[in-house]
């Protein structure tokens, strides 16, 4: 999961428009706080991967403010659902936009979608924002579109944060 | 509230409570950044990131810039980062390796130990002007010195060596050097910087309390415990996984098998938590056997094995230190405001064991010290909330009473807790805060050690 790179490829691809009608329907699922049903966009080996470095190359050398396999994913997103998740006692309110869709490469491994994104989180009295690149490899499965891998570019990932609960 | 004199600042530490003043008022803040953090030593850095002549990197202490230099000659140097012109922070990125430093402003340069080198348009400064003279250099703060590669510094000209200011914890920085196989450790996986609207005594106060884990962390503890392991996994969430259950071991666990030392100057650490087995499976995972071979080969059977009975979790070194053997962590606290604290966490490379023990400590960071943690971010919220509960003018007074009665001595001149849920190490720190705020109590404190040694 470096620093993905565009590359020629002749296989097809899932067409832009259904890329970015995906990544709308991911952003209303974190928004709406389904993060159940956002889970089951992922697939069984996924990889969901929030750096603390710009251009970071690897997550096993290096820190990063999210790396979850499917098994700490899971667990990450049964926290989110506890009633004593004190971190989200009021629960954060997110609003996002997922802009600039673009499609970078195409295998066998599925489709490399980049776009870019803002949230902006709202909680007890402090509002913060947060913008950056998504890069999403996407593949077409029996029961639709699934992420077999999400990068999040964070702009200001090595910057002192208060903590980051809600998946972006 | 303005609280100054050191009479009224006595009234406020009591033998089992605090006044609520010490974590809101502006006016002590200013005095612990000039009495404690202008004075103790401070940790700043490692000497694996300043390897060689030229390495450098900055950091603060309060909200001073220093840089952490490596000269010519291959002496460690602590230099204020300001231009001895017009003041201009002189080196801008955060580390890197150099021959000289220069002002962007008007060009003044500088050797690496702070010495005047040059100066653009020297023709033009009064006649008495010298560039030899020690005030156009950036200047130096009095006292550096590292133990085992741990760099702290002192901006008093004067005082307690570090390894008298250290004390027992030396065993601490050694428990941590000793497990490296080549006997070396170095600063390596980058950085989380996280922040919280709370005073900063509040995290060293959080990282040896044996009692939250049970509630605050209530909702990792019940998620991991709920986890399936047959689903995929990489194996790099394993270890976090393993550490999200164990802190819902019962109270019972922590107050039978579990801890708490204490020693002169504020420090402490908490013991016995857990043994390598329950985080790394011990003999049964091949990664650990690898390492423990090669502990072995370079160290001898028995020797190995007394590094690895050494069971300390968090060690705290007062005022601005926290680090922990087992995973290579390290946290150090920078006070910002009153109401306002920013933490630096690193990890640790052992040198000579098997590179997947790093991967280990890189997925153990993230989990339990990372921003986007699924653990720490609910010690932030703490943080916070007494941030905001301190805003009430309900209570007066802060209870750090845990245990009070039943503290015992220890054979290395401190105090421990009858079990790990004492609050012996807050009201130890608090012992150390007024020895640093008090004129007059550190020299009697000094006067007290000398006579027991």
């Amino acid at each position: 999961m470096a620093q993905p790179q565009k590359s020629a490829s002749s296989l097809p691809s899932l067409g832009r428009d259904v890329c970015e009608d995906f990544l709308i329907n991911e952003a209303r699922l974190l928004d709406d706080g389904l993060f159940d049903e956002w889970l089951a966009l992922f697939t069984e080996e996924a990889r969901y991967w929030v750096p603390s470095e710009p251009d970071q190359e690897s997550p096993f050398d290096t820190v990063s403010l999210m790396y979850d396999d499917r098994r700490l994913l899971e667990t990450r997103v049964r926290r989110l659902a506890s009633p004593r998740i004190y971190s989200q006692e009021p629960r954060s309110r997110t609003s996002r936009m997922v802009t600039n869709v673009t499609i970078e490469d195409a295998s066998d491994d599925g489709t490399l979608v980049r776009s870019k994104f803002v949230m902006v989180e709202f909680r007890r009295n402090e509002q913060r924002l947060f913008a950056g690149t998504y890069f999403h490899r996407l593949v077409s499965t029996q029961s639709g579109i699934r992420i077999a891998s999400k990068r999040v570019n964070l702009l200001n990932c090595d910057a002192p944060l208060d903590g980051l609960v809600v998946p972006f | 509230m303005q609280v100054q004199s050191a009479q009224d600042l006595s009234r406020l530490v009591q033998p089992a409570r605090v006044h609520r003043s010490l974590y809101t008022d502006p006016a002590i803040f200013e005095l612990e950044l000039e009495r404690i953090f202008g004075t103790a030593w401070i940790y700043v850095g490692h000497e694996s990131q300043v390897r060689d002549s030229g390495d450098y990197f900055c950091t603060q202490i309060g909200r001073k810039p220093l840089i952490i230099v490596r000269d010519a000659e291959g002496k460690l140097r602590a230099l204020h980062n300001q231009c001895a012109h017009r003041g201009a922070m002189v080196v801008a990125s955060d580390k890197g390796k150099t021959d000289e430093f220069q002002c962007c402003y008007h060009g003044w340069t500088y050797h690496l130990d702070g010495r005047l080198k040059a100066v653009p348009l020297n023709h033009g400064y009064p006649g008495d002007f010298d560039t030899k003279n020690p005030k156009t250099s950036m200047l130096q703060v009095p006292r550096i010195a590292s133990y085992r590669g741990f760099i702290f510094i002192s901006q008093a000209p004067e005082g307690p060596s570090l390894e008298d200011f250290l004390g027992h914890m030396t065993t601490s920085f050694d428990d941590l050097v000793d497990r490296a196989p080549d006997g070396e450790v170095e600063v390596a996986g980058g950085v989380f910087r996280h922040a919280y609207n709370g005073n900063w005594k509040l995290y060293l106060e959080n990282l040896c309390d044996a009692a939250h884990p049970w509630f605050t962390h209530r909702s990792s503890i019940d998620a991991a415990q709920q986890q399936k392991d047959d689903v995929y996994s990489d194996g790099s969430g394993e270890i976090a996984i393993r550490q999200m259950r164990q802190n819902g071991a019962p109270y019972s666990f922590w107050e039978s098998q579990v801890g708490i030392w204490t020693y002169p100057n504020g420090h402490s650490y908490l013991g016995d938590y857990h043994d390598d087995s329950k985080l790394v499976a011990a003999m049964k995972d091949p990664v650990f056997r690898d390492y423990i071979a090669a502990l072995e080969a370079k160290k001898g059977k028995e020797e190995a094995r007394r590094i690895l009975e050494v069971r300390r979790w968090n060690s705290n070194i007062y005022p601005n230190l926290s680090f922990m053997s087992q995973f290579q962590q390290l946290r150090v606290v920078h006070p910002i405001a009153v109401d306002r604290t920013v933490v630096h966490t690193y990890c640790f490379r052992l040198k000579g064991a098997p590179e997947r023990m790093f991967q280990n400590t890189i997925s153990f960071a993230n989990i339990v010290n990372g921003t986007g943690s699924l653990v720490l971010t609910d010690d932030l919220e703490i943080y916070n909330r007494i941030g905001l509960g301190l805003l009430s003018e309900g209570a007066e007074w802060i209870e750090i009473g845990r245990g009070f009665q039943s503290d015992v001595p220890d054979e290395h001149g401190g105090r421990r807790g009858k079990n790990s849920t004492s609050e012996v190490y807050i009201r130890n720190m608090f012992d150390a805060w007024s020895a640093f705020m008090l004129p007059g109590r550190r020299e009697d404190a000094q006067s007290r050690k000398a006579a027991v040694s």
